[in-house]
């Protein structure tokens, strides 16, 4: 009876098994000419294509960060998971050295990050090698006006951060991935993404039988699975073919030009110079003071150490990429104290200020906390790099089997040192929704499982960015009335305790939204 | 009839694109609808008087001379609606974006009530391997695919051949789901057969079905004694008719009008006693509630529009039909 019905378990064992490896060619009915070029070319390999779950396209900071989290969950750590990435960075497998001098490029890492990195195994990596926490940050401009002290006592925290160099977070990751893994040389692949293809549009054309047989005979089993899957050309002649692409690849992400996601965002007329600096004393403040060209920020990274990041005009960063490391120094030096305008001190505004803000009935115990001058610096110990600054955002984070995670979403102005926990943010967003896929049988490149993430991490992430904009803007332009009103929101921040509380919570990732706490 | 079908679902006249045709009033909507049906189906004549018989009806054994009246819950018409929309199963804006969004709110109450019923590891990616599980009304394969990716050993059964076809197909893309077992048959067939399961699903079918007490009955049967038996539904209430008829099929169109029809909607009490007659035992039973605001669906203890019950199938009631469907 059972014989008479038409009853198929869908792999249809009558399909002849694979003969050669050319899974790229689609199911019945699809046109088949863009996928000559590959059959041919593969014909020659011996092994059948990879095929995967998840493909992350870049190992820096936020790619790393998603193949950890994965391979971490209980729901997650099953999936075949690859990391494409040529940075031989990617082959260290133990401990960087602490006493080498810091390199230049740091981020600084807000606790809610920490608790991400925590949460997935890796933070103990970090404490192993250089790290630097700090409790106090000022900010202050050189018009002389305002100044504020924030301590992570006034929001009771231990801390308000922890500045790390980036090869030291990729390290921890990696390591923690290395532990995780049965054997991490499988899973990465140390190598570039060339091209992507994704699977037709509407795979209802391909799926309408022109005949009555359905499945259609002479395509192989694996030319079947393989036709709903993303196939990734690899600059060593490799392909890959994988459910779900996430793209780590960088704010010029090749993924996203590939996928033709369109991006919004301008350049800032600025570029950052970064370099390490040496002290005599232990710095353990995070300062920044606004400049009439931009900010500058001196961050402690530990053993005597800081790091500079200062923005400026271009023409201004190539003058002092180039200029003696003596006369380099005195410039941070001078840029940090006296250079461009006095320092604040309780004046009329402040007093002003003052009786202000008392009205608004405050009761929170703001301690007013002196101004300081930050250490001098002694020495430059680095190279000094030159970035130029660029606002960019997605217009998606996700399409069907994509998901853009980090720069290559998003890149903020790096006034906040928000750039690469925004990208944290997204890794840990995007885990826990593939985790949720999982638990409920989903295809981990289902659009609308991948467009909870998107949900998820626009709102916060476009929320920073005007936030960081509007920052830049603000302090980047230099009229008078202007400069009162910004020493009064410095002011604001210093006095009112709720919104200065709220301010520390947002840069330090606690918030979702700065002003409706 | 099979090849008209989707011939004529092909030509693009039909596929989504509106073709303006007179309007009817909600009260007409709840008269049988399976014209309209068979009108979209069948071609692209405006409004004509109800055309013969639905295409593609099941072909199963039953229709083979053996004779016995085995389609007992099968509804002609119903079927025929079914038939006309088939091919738009996988697009999840299409026709069948209700059943996609809910999906993992479902899901999530079936990985659960299974986890605790069958005692395994809510943390594990892979919580029901090694168990038989049956989808009965699959559709187009939207809930057996994850049942397997979620390890279960997944035989799917719809009355509608050309849904059969399109889950096949669609499942066959992947190597995890390519080993779900899709047949065009009743659950009456299967209970003729003597087959087995140690869950069996059956979502948004029973409202769709002739008899919804021999359908349950025959859910019972294909259930191993202590078994899982889940069903879930539209409830009649007026809250239901104006959320999921007159709004999903008139205002937001989810729904192709006439998706459901009034009368045949089941409420949570019935539903309780017809399986309690069946020798099932509701053991649980919840509501989905949806929010506009987030376009999600959610678990909720309102059940006065979509609800799912989880029973248990009692032990003592057949020990001729043998426990050994895969347990253990
Ligand atoms: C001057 C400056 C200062 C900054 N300061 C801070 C700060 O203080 N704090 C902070 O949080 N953030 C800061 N940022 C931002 C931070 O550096 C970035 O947000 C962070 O590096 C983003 O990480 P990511 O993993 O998304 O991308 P990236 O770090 O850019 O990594 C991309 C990876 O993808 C790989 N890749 C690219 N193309 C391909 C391809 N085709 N195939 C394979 N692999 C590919 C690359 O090799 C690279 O390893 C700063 C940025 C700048 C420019
Ligand atoms: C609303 S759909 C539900 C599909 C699927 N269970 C889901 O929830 O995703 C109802 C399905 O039940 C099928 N159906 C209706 N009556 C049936 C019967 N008596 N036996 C088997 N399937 C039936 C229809 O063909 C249709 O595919």
């Amino acid at each position: 009876m059972l014989s008479r019905r038409r009853c198929f378990a869908a792999a249809a064992s009558r399909i002849r098994p694979l003969a050669r490896a050319f899974c790229g060619a689609p199911a019945s009915g699809a046109p088949r000419s863009q996928d000559h070029s590959h059959t041919k070319k593969v014909a020659g390999v011996k092994a059948p294509p990879d095929v995967l779950d998840v493909a992350i396209v870049g190992g820096g900071m936020v790619g790393l960060a998603v193949a950890c989290a994965l391979s971490n969950m209980p729901l997650t750590k099953h999936l075949k998971t690859a990391i494409i990435d040529s940075n031989p960075a990617l082959k260290s497998r133990g401990y960087l050295d602490k006493n080498s001098t810091p390199d230049s490029r740091v981020s600084t890492v807000t606790p809610a990050t920490i608790s991400f990195f925590r949460d997935i195994g890796a933070w103990e990596h970090v404490q192993q090698q250089r790290h630097a926490f700090f409790g106090k940050m000022q900010v202050w401009d050189y018009t002389g006006l305002g100044y504020t002290r924030y301590n992570a006592r006034d929001v009771g925290k231990k801390y308000l951060g922890c500045v790390v160099e980036n090869k030291v977070l990729c390290n921890s990751l990696l390591l923690r991935l290395k532990e995780e893994l049965d054997d991490i040389e499988n899973v990465i692949y140390p190598t570039r993404l060339v091209s992507l293809t994704f699977p037709l549009k509407s795979r209802q054309a391909g799926m309408k039988p022109a005949s009555s047989e359905p499945l259609s005979i002479g395509h192989t089993t694996e030319e079947l699975h393989c036709s709903n899957l993303v196939k990734l050309d690899l600059s060593d002649g490799r392909m890959l073919y994988s459910k779900l692409v996430i793209g780590a690849d960088g704010s010029k992400s090749n993924v996203r030009q590939i996928a033709s996601i369109k991006t919004t965002g301008w350049n800032y007329p600025q570029s950052a110079i970064i370099c390490t600096v040496e002290h005599v004393v232990e710095n353990d403040c995070a300062w920044q003071r606004f400049l009439p060209s931009g900010p500058i920020a001196l961050l402690p990274i530990g053993n005597n150490f800081s790091n500079i990041v200062w923005t400026m005009s271009p023409e201004e960063s190539l003058r002092h990429k180039s200029m003696s490391p003596e006369e380099f120094v005195k410039s941070v030096n001078h840029a940090l104290d006296f250079g461009y305008g006095p320092h604040p001190r309780s004046t009329a505004l402040d007093h002003y200020m003052e009786q202000f803000f008392s009205g608004i009935g405050n009761t929170a115990t703001s301690t007013k906390e002196c101004f300081e001058v930050p250490p001098k610096a002694t020495g430059v110990v680095s190279e000094r790099m030159a970035f130029p600054l660029s606002l960019m955002h997605s217009h998606d984070y996700v399409s069907k089997r994509l998901a853009l995670v980090g720069d290559a979403a998003h890149t903020v102005h790096p006034l906040a040192g928000q750039g690469v926990n925004l990208g944290f943010g997204d890794a840990a967003a995007l885990a826990k929704v593939i985790a949720e896929g999982v638990s409920v049988g989903s295809d981990v490149g289902d659009l609308t499982l991948l467009q909870r993430y998107e949900k998820d991490r626009k709102a916060a992430n476009v929320a920073m960015t005007a936030v960081l904009d509007g920052f830049q803007k603000m302090y980047s332009v230099d009229f008078g009335p202007l400069n009162i009103v910004r020493a009064a929101a410095f002011h604001g921040a210093q006095y009112i305790s709720p919104l200065k509380k709220s301010i520390i919570s947002y840069a330090m990732g606690d918030k979702k939204w700065p002003l409706f706490p | 009839m099979l090849r008209r079908a989707l011939l004529s679902s092909a030509s693009p006249l039909h596929g989504r694109a509106r073709i303006p045709r007179p309007s009817h009033s909600p009260i007409q909507a709840l008269l049988p609808q399976w014209s309209r049906y068979a009108s979209v189906a069948s071609s692209s004549v405006p409004p004509q008087p109800p055309p013969p018989p639905p295409p593609s009806p099941p072909r199963g054994p039953s229709r083979s001379g053996d004779g016995g009246p085995t389609v007992s819950s099968l509804n002609p018409a119903e079927v025929a609606k079914f038939a006309s929309i088939a091919e738009t199963w996988w697009d999840s804006s299409g026709p069948f974006k209700p059943l996609h969004v809910m999906n993992p709110t479902r899901l999530s109450f079936i990985r659960s009530t299974l986890c605790r019923h069958f005692r395994r590891d809510p943390n594990s990616s892979k919580p029901l391997e090694g168990l038989k599980v049956i989808d009965v009304g699959c559709g187009g394969g939207i809930l057996s695919e994850p049942l397997a990716r979620m390890g279960a050993t997944v035989t799917a059964i719809d009355a509608v051949d050309k849904n059969i076809k399109i889950a096949s197909i669609h499942a066959a893309s992947d190597p995890t789901t390519a080993s779900i077992e899709y047949c065009c048959a009743t659950a009456e067939e299967l209970v003729k057969e003597k087959r087995l399961f140690d869950a069996v699903i059956s979502l948004e079918v029973i409202e769709h079905v002739a008899n919804p007490l021999e359908f349950c009955e025959s859910l019972s049967a294909l259930t191993v004694p202590n078994g899982a038996t889940v069903v879930s539904t539209i409830n009649r209430s007026m809250r239901a008719y104006a959320t999921a008829i007159v709004a999903a099929e008139y205002i937001l169109r989810w729904l192709p009008r006439g998706t459901h029809e009034w009368s045949k909607l089941v409420t949570p009490e019935e539903l309780v006693l017809m399986l309690q007659k069946a020798s099932v035992s509701v053991e649980e039973m919840v509501g989905f509630v949806y929010n506009p605001l987030s376009g999600e669906w959610s678990l909720s203890d309102d059940i006065s529009v979509n609800y799912i019950a989880f029973g248990v199938k009692k032990s003592e009631a057949s020990s001729t039909n043998g426990r050994e469907a895969s347990l253990s």
